[in-house]
């Protein structure tokens, strides 16, 4: 990981709720340009919602969120998608095959994707070129998760946000998904931040660590938190105790 | 006809009464309201076209014409509700169908500006844009609620809310407008039109009568295609906010 100099993402006094209930309350936090940040907490927490915020497919109600040193308001939406990439846990694929789906972020810009680049992008998934042409509705939950990984990777996004990943995965496809997330920050210096609920995932492949609890940035630092942790509210939900 | 005559047709509204009784059907009660309702709408136009013929005064047709359009909204917009502003559009394509025909059709003198033209015409087209907008908007709905996921991978992946809605806009316009192109390519072998027989049977030269079936039948296209290409393109843009985001 890069020293942890430069900020990729600075989140100050962020509200955000609906009408009947807040969602995240006053979050306050860094993230480090080129680290693996993991962010683990209860579900409803608000990890989710933080997501669709930094990628701007929600506003936050108040406070700021600056990434790479531009508040977020001030980014072109089309913009801020291509540079803030998400992975979602359901990987929703278009019909037709792969080569179509690899192809999308290009023919959102009118721009054709080579097959050389195509393949290129499947061999960094761990696929060969034999699924290029294949109809990416028939491939297994593990592969088309790696697709939607590469699909958004193609947007050469310097973050990457991935929404619980291998949560419906097996063992072993978790533990190549793990190792291309890791290959894919070393390789591109892409800052990442990932949903979890696999605690071993979090203290494993995440330098830093952000425990939410109710809307609220409960802790946040080094994965070695996990292990040690500050606050009772933290201790009680690593214990398995769901606040 | 007389109304002696008239009466007499009521046998057979006697007849689906007497089958729904006997087999227990319950449809006697909608049946009575709907004959009833009937008459009195039919009944109440034919007056009211009677006197606006007789009147000569454009001002009427106007009125006639809006007051169509008024009927058709509020029966179509109940099918929009989730598209904000959907009273506004549906306005707004009724009345630029009505204007861009009946421009063509008065301007080049394909028809004489009378009521008794305008007004039976308007109600075709109006009505078959009413009919186009509710399969539309039924369609486009669904649609946008089955491919959520789609969208929201287009959006987050950079692309704008038309890239990301343009499936489910193409395939509501395509779905909508299927019906009114296949029926027509069956007209007069199936089923002879409603217009086309009415004036056969007003005694009116069957010739003469195909050729004005014909100019309903490419007016019926035109409203058809207009209706649900107007109708998407003015309805996907309330589906997103100003910064692109999908409001579900």
């Amino acid at each position: 990981m890069a020293e942890r100099i430069s900020v990729a993402i600075k989140l100050k006094n962020v509200k955000y709720g609906t009408k009947n209930m807040e969602i995240l309350k006053e979050i306050t936090g860094e993230i480090y340009k080129g680290g693996i940040t993991t962010l683990v907490g209860p579900s409803g927490s608000g990890k989710s919602t933080l997501f669709s915020l930094l990628n701007g497919m929600k506003t936050p109600q108040t406070g700021t969120i600056i990434i790479n040193d531009k508040d977020i308001g001030q980014y072109d939406p089309i913009q801020l998608r291509r540079e803030v990439g998400i992975v979602l846990q359901k990987a929703t694929m278009l019909s037709g095959d792969v080569y179509k789906n690899l192809s999308l972020p290009y023919t959102l810009q009118g721009k054709r994707l080579s097959e050389e680049k195509a393949i290129e992008m499947l061999k960094l998934i761990g696929l060969n070129e034999s699924f290029l042409h294949r109809k990416a509705n028939d491939l297994s939950g593990g592969q088309q998760q790696r697709i939607s990984i590469a699909r958004t990777l193609l947007n050469e996004p310097p973050i990457l946000l991935l929404d619980e990943i291998t949560s419906s995965l097996d063992q072993a496809s978790q533990h190549e998904i793990e190792q291309l997330i890791s290959n894919v920050n070393k390789q591109f210096s892409t800052t990442i931040l990932w949903i979890t609920h696999n605690l071993r995932q979090a203290l494993t492949i995440g330098h830093d660590t952000w425990v939410m609890i109710d809307g609220k940035l409960v802790e946040s630092g080094s994965s070695d938190l996990l292990q040690n942790p500050r606050t009772d509210e933290v201790r009680r939900f690593l214990k398995g105790g769901e606040k | 006809m007389s109304y002696l005559t008239l009466s007499i047709t009521l046998i057979f509204v006697l007849i689906p009464f007497i089958l729904s009784k006997q087999f227990k059907l319950g449809l006697e009660k909608d049946t009575v309201i709907a004959t009833v309702r009937s008459v009195i709408q039919l009944l109440a136009v034919g007056y009211i076209l009677q006197f606006v013929f007789d009147s000569e005064s454009y001002l009427f047709i106007i009125l006639m014409i809006l007051l169509m359009i008024g009927a058709a909204v509020q029966n179509a917009r109940k099918k929009g509700v989730s598209i904000s502003g959907i009273t506004w559009k549906l306005i707004v394509t009724y009345s630029f169908i009505e204007i861009l025909t009946q421009s063509i059709l008065i301007g080049l003198k394909i028809i004489p500006p009378t009521a008794q033209y305008i007004i039976p015409i308007s109600g075709m087209l109006i009505g078959n844009s009413m009919v186009l907008s509710i399969l539309f908007l039924n369609r486009f709905t669904s649609e946008v609620e089955n491919r959520s996921d789609e969208t929201e991978l287009i959006l987050t992946l950079g692309g704008t809310p038309k890239q990301s809605i343009h499936h489910s806009l193409m395939s509501s316009i395509r779905a909508s407008t299927i019906p009114t192109i296949e029926s027509q390519k069956t007209i007069g072998l199936v089923q002879l039109p409603g217009m086309m027989s009415g004036q056969i049977i007003a005694g009116a030269d069957p010739v003469q009568a195909v050729m004005f079936q014909l100019l309903i039948i490419f007016l019926l296209l035109t409203t058809a295609v207009i209706t649900s290409v107007m109708l998407g393109f003015l309805s996907y843009p309330s589906l997103f906010n100003e910064r692109m985001q999908f409001l579900k």
